[in-house]
């Protein structure tokens, strides 16, 4: 009696810990959030360039999360990408006015929606667009834009030292 | 000479044909067996222990260091391109899709799929399974069932318990030895590791858990009758276990990724 007492003791000990760390694996090591995905409200915006956007990436305010990204689609009657965002009901205060851009968190980050508030006294509600939005920044376009201005100056330099001699 | 050798490759050939249509058989046999085996959850619940519970302490230490060794080297790895911060998804993600399953996986061939065949085959070898057909009791439903499904029961969790231990070994290392910013090691790997990543590591686990179970009951159900026969079992479970388990996760990483 006492030996099957003791297995169903080490069983249930060892059931017990493989669903605790099962679970520990899902909800403390993911980014994905339980119970929030029916709530809160989902506003739109389009962009001319997504850049490294994912589903799930963050949706924030001066740093403060306050939604997720729930889908990025293509958009062929605007030829945009148009991003879904999914914001807590918490915050629901956006003023209609304001301009979300897709900027990157740190040189190797993960890439985030950061809305900057407007100054209009109505807010943006469910399934509404957002006017104003600022592309995600293409690090190559940068370069290859710095690298042909610099080549431009040479050339514009040249004549003028041609000319001096 | 070229017709012996070819004579040869042919017979090698039709061995190994053999030996994967006798697993598949066996395999569709246990799998016939799996709903009144259910029903006498009793004999499962033994072998659960048996294959999990008693594996607990190997699993967790080596997951320790198995994450303190994936801190340490991801750290030195990630200092030269200056992004150490990144310590906490590597070492989730390396865990969660790769060294967890595996790692469990052999060692769960070592540790319990031995026991398995050890005891199937001296029960082979001193005639207990043929005992209980003459008392008409089938040996697959009585004796290998309960130890084939503890097997596929526990694989799984021990793997979760072997990445969530080393999740902590390597932020043991990370954070507390190496000065990684444990808040930056923890958002980092929350924000790199979804839900899929972990479900990949559980579809793996419970594959191996399947192909090590299924090979220690086969091979420790079919040994030869002998003290060599038995010992003989022991070590082609070990062998074919760890080379199908890593065969496997190839495959699966290839279709899953």
């Amino acid at each position: 009696m006492r030996q099957t007492r003791t297995i169903e003791l080490g069983t249930g000990l060892f059931v017990l810990l493989g669903f605790a760390a099962l679970f520990f694996l899902v909800t403390q090591i993911t980014n994905r959030e339980f119970g929030l995905g029916d709530g809160g409200y989902r506003l739109l915006a389009s962009f001319e360039q997504v850049g490294g956007l994912k589903p799930g990436a963050p949706v924030s305010m001066s740093g403060v999360t306050i939604g997720h990204v729930e889908g990025i689609a293509y958009d062929f009657t605007e030829y945009k990408a148009r991003v879904t965002m999914r914001i807590d009901s918490d915050y629901d205060r956006i003023p209609d006015d304001s301009d979300a851009g897709i900027f990157t968190a740190g040189l190797l980050g993960g890439q985030y929606i950061g809305i900057g508030p407007g100054g209009s006294e109505t807010f943006l509600v469910e399934g509404d667009q957002m006017q104003f939005t600022q592309s995600a920044i293409v690090l190559e376009n940068l370069i290859s834009k710095f690298l042909f201005s610099k080549a431009a100056e040479q050339q514009a330099d040249k004549p003028a030292e041609a000319s001096t001699q | 000479m070229l017709a012996s050798l070819t004579r040869e490759l042919l017979q090698s050939l039709r061995i190994a044909l053999q030996a994967i249509g006798a697993y598949t058989l066996f395999f569709v046999r246990l799998l016939k067996e799996v709903p009144r085996a259910l029903l006498r959850f009793g004999l499962v619940v033994e072998q659960v222990h048996n294959a999990g519970a008693l594996s607990l302490v190997i699993i967790m230490l080596s997951g320790l260091f198995v994450g303190m060794v994936l801190g340490l080297q991801g750290f030195d790895l990630l200092e030269r391109f200056g992004s150490e911060e990144s310590l906490g998804s590597a070492a989730a993600l390396g865990l969660l899709k790769e060294l967890g399953p595996v790692v469990t996986a052999l060692l769960f061939a070592g540790r319990a799929g031995t026991a398995l065949a050890s005891e199937l085959g001296l029960m082979r070898a001193t005639d207990q399974l043929a005992a209980m057909e003459m008392m008409a009791v089938d040996p697959i439903r009585r004796v290998v069932m309960p130890r084939f499904l503890g097997g596929v029961l526990s694989m799984p969790l021990l793997a979760a318990i072997f990445s969530m231990i080393g999740i902590f070994g390597a932020q043991l290392v990370g954070v507390q030895l190496m000065g990684v910013d444990t808040g930056q090691f923890w958002s980092q790997m929350r924000s790199a590791v979804e839900f899929g990543d972990v479900m990949e590591g559980v579809v793996k686990s419970c594959v191996f858990g399947v192909a090590c179970s299924l090979i220690a009951v086969y091979e420790g159900y079919h040994s030869v009758p002998t003290a060599e026969g038995v010992g003989r079992a022991t070590t082609r479970t070990v062998v074919i276990s760890s080379v199908v388990v890593l065969l496997l996760d190839y495959m699966l990483t290839a279709v899953m990724l």
